[in-house]
């Protein structure tokens, strides 16, 4: 028994060095030589400040910016710390809603946001993007449907004082199509959106 | 079900079917010992560590022995990542300033990542520091994945000799694996992923003021180069809470092919090696074509109850166009590849997953439940899938010799009553495990189950029967960070690890001993599609006798109520 012990605790620590840290200090090394901005996380900068990542989604809520999807991430409650509260795009955390189909709070909670989107969307009497109404996987998708981009175009324009059909055409420049054609689907990036939204019609 | 979302699962099952022949020879030079590609770069530091660890490469071991080296390895890698958890305070590269990992919670996930499981009772970007992601999950990531090959490549050597005491030396099966196939393979593959988006930095996390001015903590790591890995080892464990759906973890379609590629690719590969070893390639394609056909059942299945969407949903006025559900998906991969990943990552033993299997429909998420049940044969886990289907083929030449009244055979080796006691042994253990600690957990454990109706089982019933087939995968909703579910969980996935490998390892001494008879007219021929069928329906025979009724008071039960309107 003993006779296995040495080659045992000299192939952990061998191993340790090499897949724990040679491997992955090898890795970080060579990705910041060769791809700085995407190994620190895709950061954008706008007017000199880093808003953000292309790849995190972010919650927008406001009248004159797309939204995004549902968010169902949550973070410690600051006046209770065994509770959490809901805190949606929280960047620190990611989560899903885990609720099955047959949960009643999964329906009622679309339910609940069918309502509040249509009721900013009075223009809008179609059918509502599924991805609009539903909580993604990570709470953090950068991404919605170039249908539920096109939905709120009503909405963006009126608040911007644009066309319409102007706002429509930027947000079709913005629809990032399958890989080869084939993979993946067709979607359109929120906050690289809304940030040519600025640009083209600023606020202030 | 559209036509584009078929033309991508087609596309996957090419890919996995032209790399077969390619890693399967590669695989077959480099544990017979011949020079493969690398070899003139690495050798010495093989050799270095042969030298270090006072290991004889040339010396064969005994069934007995091989064993008993894995679990002193496996033993030691436990104890130390179970210390780096506990230490990781008061430890370097914790930027992000955790605290020790409480101890039921440190014992689950050294069990699960030593068990090639993944099992994650934690949230990774809010519990472990750097070094623990590093050198203790991504370390048990390499090894536990290779020790699954050495365990399969042993019970190939079983086959392929006859007469013969030793089945391979454990040591340098281990090496070879993760020196010449993972290492190098991971290198060239995380630089892709961090070409992609994936970050990979010693950073926790940066904080940026978001255009509606909220301050947004976004958290980070060395994270591709554990994706890599995670994915090629059949390993699983996320390096954030939500895993692969995660945008760091996978940001485009052509990291999650990457993704769904790796997953497959060596235990794929491996049934290749296998017939090329046994002198024989078509014996290899022939429990691959077992494998691809429960696959593509698989998929079938998922796919349909995806793309028809909740019925509950189907009043609300939603548009119908994106077709099914996207609760718990993610758009850029929507129904098609969220599918394909649920099946693919449950196939093989991984355990990543690209969206929440708890949101799944009921029948698309019973998918994934039942390839775990069947032991994860669907081409497998790194070395388990390989394993695990020679257990079934046995289970198979038993049957088929009982209904001619011969004594059953296979690749020219008489399987007797020992063999059979040993593939029953390794297939018992399933139910006992899943089905077994899964009834202790729900008698002491149910306040971890936050659905209601039939779908509060299938939590709690998907957590165990992932643990003991070291899949690692979850509905996620379950609570199972407690003292009781981390205990009994780990349990599980010990039973379901070594209570497999030690059989598989038993059986593989006992067939290298024996002598190599000559096939005759009576033989079942084991390469033919009679032999395919036979193989495919024990398989379905086998998990559906053992777990019909608890899926059918599970998923089965909630779909249909979910069809009736019934909603909890």
């Amino acid at each position: 028994m003993l006779k296995e012990l040495r080659p045992a605790l000299v192939m952990v620590a061998a191993m340790t060095v090499l897949t724990g840290l040679a491997y992955p200090l090898t890795v970080t090394g060579l990705a910041q030589i060769a791809f700085p901005w995407q190994a620190k996380g895709s950061l954008i900068e706008s007017g000199g400040q880093v808003v953000g990542s292309a790849l995190i989604g972010q919650s927008f809520t406001g009248p004159a910016y797309v939204w995004g999807r549902p968010s169902a991430t949550v973070a410690t409650d600051p006046a209770d710390p065994t509770k959490t509260v809901s805190a949606p795009y929280n960047a620190a955390s990611s989560g899903g809603s885990n609720l099955a189909p047959s949960s009643q709070a999964l329906i009622d909670g679309v339910t609940q946001a069918v309502a509040t989107i249509r009721a900013a969307h009075p223009d809008q009497t179609g059918p509502v993007p599924v991805d609009l109404v539903t909580a993604s996987s990570s709470g953090l998708d950068p991404d919605i449907s170039p249908a539920a981009a096109l939905w709120q175009a009503g909405r963006i324009a009126q608040v911007r004082h644009a066309p319409v059909e102007d706002v429509k055409a930027l947000m079709i420049r913005h629809i990032e199509g399958r890989l080869l054609g084939i993979l993946g689907e067709p979607r359109v990036n929120v906050l690289r959106l809304n940030l040519a939204l600025d640009e083209r019609w600023p606020m202030k | 079900m559209d036509a584009n979302g078929i033309l991508q699962i087609l596309i996957f099952i090419a890919l996995i079917v032209g790399l077969t022949p390619i890693l399967g020879g590669f695989m077959s030079r480099l544990f017979s010992g011949e020079r493969v590609l690398l070899t003139p770069v690495l050798a010495p530091v093989e050799r270095g560590l042969y030298r270090l660890g006072g290991i004889d490469p040339a010396a064969e071991q005994h069934w007995s022995r091989y064993a008993l080296s894995l679990l002193a390895f496996n033993l030691a890698g436990a104890v130390l990542l179970y210390s780096l958890q506990r230490l990781q305070g008061v430890l370097p590269l914790n930027p992000a300033e955790m605290g020790a990992v409480p101890p039921d919670l440190a014992f689950n996930t050294a069990i699960s990542f030593i068990t090639n499981t993944n099992w994650q009772s934690y949230g990774g970007e809010t519990t472990m520091s750097h070094l623990v992601q590093m050198a203790g999950l991504t370390v048990q990531n390499f090894v536990s994945a290779a020790t699954g090959i050495a365990v399969a490549v042993a019970l190939i050597r079983g086959f392929a000799r006859h007469n013969a005491r030793a089945i391979g030396n454990f040591y340098v099966d281990l090496t070879r694996a993760v020196l010449y196939l993972l290492l190098p393979i991971c290198m060239v593959g995380a630089m892709i992923l961090v070409w992609q988006g994936v970050p990979q930095t010693l950073l926790a996390s940066v904080d940026v003021n978001t255009l509606e001015g909220i301050k947004q903590t976004i958290a980070q790591g060395p994270v591709a180069s554990q994706m890599m890995i995670k994915h090629l080892g059949t390993n699983g464990g996320g390096f954030f809470n939500v895993n692969a759906s995660h945008p760091f973890e996978n940001p485009t379609a052509l990291v999650n092919l990457i993704h769904m590629v790796s997953i497959l690719a060596i235990g794929a590969g491996l049934t290749n090696s296998f017939g090329r070893m046994v002198g024989d390639t078509r014996q290899g394609w022939a429990l691959f074509g077992a494998m691809g056909t429960l696959f593509v059942l698989g998929i079938t299945v998922t796919y349909w109850a995806e793309a028809q969407g909740n019925p509950a949903m189907a009043a609300l006025g939603i548009d119908p166009t994106l077709a099914g559900s996207l609760e718990g998906k993610e758009v850029r991969f929507g129904i098609a590849l969220s599918s394909l990943f649920a099946v693919v990552t449950t196939a093989a033993s991984c355990g990543a997953v690209n969206a929440m299997h708890d949101s799944l429909m009921p029948l698309a998420g019973m998918v994934p439940l039942i390839n775990m049940m069947l032991g994860e044969i669907v081409i497998g886990g790194v070395g388990a899938g390989f394993y695990g289907i020679i257990i079934f083929v046995i289970h198979t030449m038993f049957i088929a010799g009982l209904m001619v009244g011969r004594t059953p055979e296979y690749l020219g080796k008489k399987i007797e009553a020992k063999e059979v006691k040993l593939a029953v042994m390794a297939t018992l253990i399933f139910p006992v495990s899943a089905l077994g600690l899964g009834a202790v957990a729900l008698l002491g454990g149910s306040a971890a189950i936050p659905a209601g109706g039939p779908h509060g089982l299938s939590e709690l019933l998907y957590a165990y029967v992932s643990a003991t087939a070291n899949n690692g995968s979850a509905f996620a909703g379950f609570g199972a960070n407690t003292v009781l579910h981390n205990s009994l969980l780990a349990f599980a996935m010990l039973l379901g690890r070594f209570i497999v490998i030690i059989p598989a390892l038993a059986i593989a001494g006992a067939l290298a001993a024996k002598k190599t008879v000559p096939a005759s007219v009576g033989t079942f021929p084991s390469h033919g599609g009679l032999f395919v069928g036979l193989l495919t329906s024990v398989i379905l025979v086998v998990g559906g006798l053992t777990f019909f009724p608890v899926l059918a008071l599970g998923p089965i039960v909630e779909h249909l109520m979910l069809a009736a309107g019934i909603l909890f």
